[in-house]
């Protein structure tokens, strides 16, 4: 099954790369832009049909390695 | 004293760590590749060094927190040994939950790499007790990940049990309440941005950083 893992910095953790590249969208031109955050997607295929269970282990992943809980919040799709 | 310095793929501060023991504390140290199993139980200082421990990938430190030596070197922190995370070493030890807190990009975007002082905040701790009345250390950083960042309670709980170590005098990245090395509660695991491996010399700008490695080997059981 493909999994989708969204990996976010949680709100109010400085994102440097989104402050940077909210500068230079206004260095475009591009004007009343704000909050850019960067984030990472992983998509992965679990073998097997079961969706909860991909989903159940797709999270664990994240748990444990795909996002650290300190600073990053993780959302999973099973396609 | 006996001390290991641990070697992932893609730490290019081992040989360094290494010389900066030997030349700090007169006994020479051993280099174990990160797939080992087994450390051995007389070590007295276990170092994770700098570097770029599997070319920084997903997270800085996470891919080498699961190396499998990493088992190990838990087991030895439980039993007390000194554990000394240097820079990628300390983003290591952060990923392996062996110390609060991470790592995040520098708050200026850039890699810092520079000398830098320090105020020495706890001077009572197993890898700070040689500076003796010593209040400041020279030391250089050389990081684009070493914005150091936890939230406000840990923080608060970090400074109130005396657990943060070094202090950027002028912070170069952004790290929170200038944070520069901190240890964990029971006292025996410290992270440090800074490269104390890199000022054991005044050749090299400054010998501060080796009374980071005396002084744990003034703890160790069988001193230098």
């Amino acid at each position: 099954m493909k999994v989708r893992v969204e990996v976010f910095l949680k709100p109010g953790v400085l994102d440097v790369q989104g402050k940077a590249i909210e500068a230079a969208l206004g260095g475009l031109g591009f004007g009343g832009v704000s909050d850019v955050r960067v984030g990472r997607i992983i998509t992965l295929d679990i073998a097997g049909d079961d969706r909860a269970k991909a989903e159940a282990e797709a999270k664990s992943m994240a748990d444990r390695l795909l996002a650290n809980a300190v600073i990053e919040s993780y959302k999973v799709e099973v396609a | 004293m006996k001390s290991a310095v641990i070697v992932f793929p893609g730490s290019n501060c081992d040989r360094d760590c290494a010389v900066a023991i030997e030349r700090s504390t007169g006994s020479p140290a051993q280099m174990v590749w990160h797939t080992e199993t087994k450390l051995d139980d007389g070590l007295d200082m276990v170092v994770l060094p700098g570097g770029f421990s599997y070319g920084d990938y997903l997270r800085c430190g996470a891919m080498a927190s699961l190396s499998p030596v990493m088992a190990e070197v838990k087991r030895l922190a439980d039993r007390g040994v000194a554990i000394v995370g240097i820079c990628n070493g300390f983003q290591v030890l952060c990923e392996a939950g062996m110390l609060p807190g991470a790592l995040l990009r520098n708050a200026g975007l850039k890699y810092v790499c520079k000398a830098v002082t320090l105020d020495i905040v706890n001077g009572q701790t197993r890898f700070t007790s040689a500076y003796g009345q010593q209040r400041e250390a020279v030391m250089t950083v050389g990081n684009g990940e070493g914005n150091y960042f936890a939230d406000t309670e840990t923080l608060d709980r970090l400074e109130g049990e005396g657990r943060v170590v070094f202090r950027y005098r002028d912070n170069p990245n952004g790290s929170s309440r200038g944070i520069a090395g901190i240890v964990n509660g029971a006292g025996n695991i410290l992270g440090i941005m800074p490269h104390p491996d890199r000022a054991f010399e005044v050749d090299l700008g400054s010998a501060d950083g080796a009374k980071l490695f005396q002084s744990v080997a003034g703890s160790a059981l069988q001193p230098a």
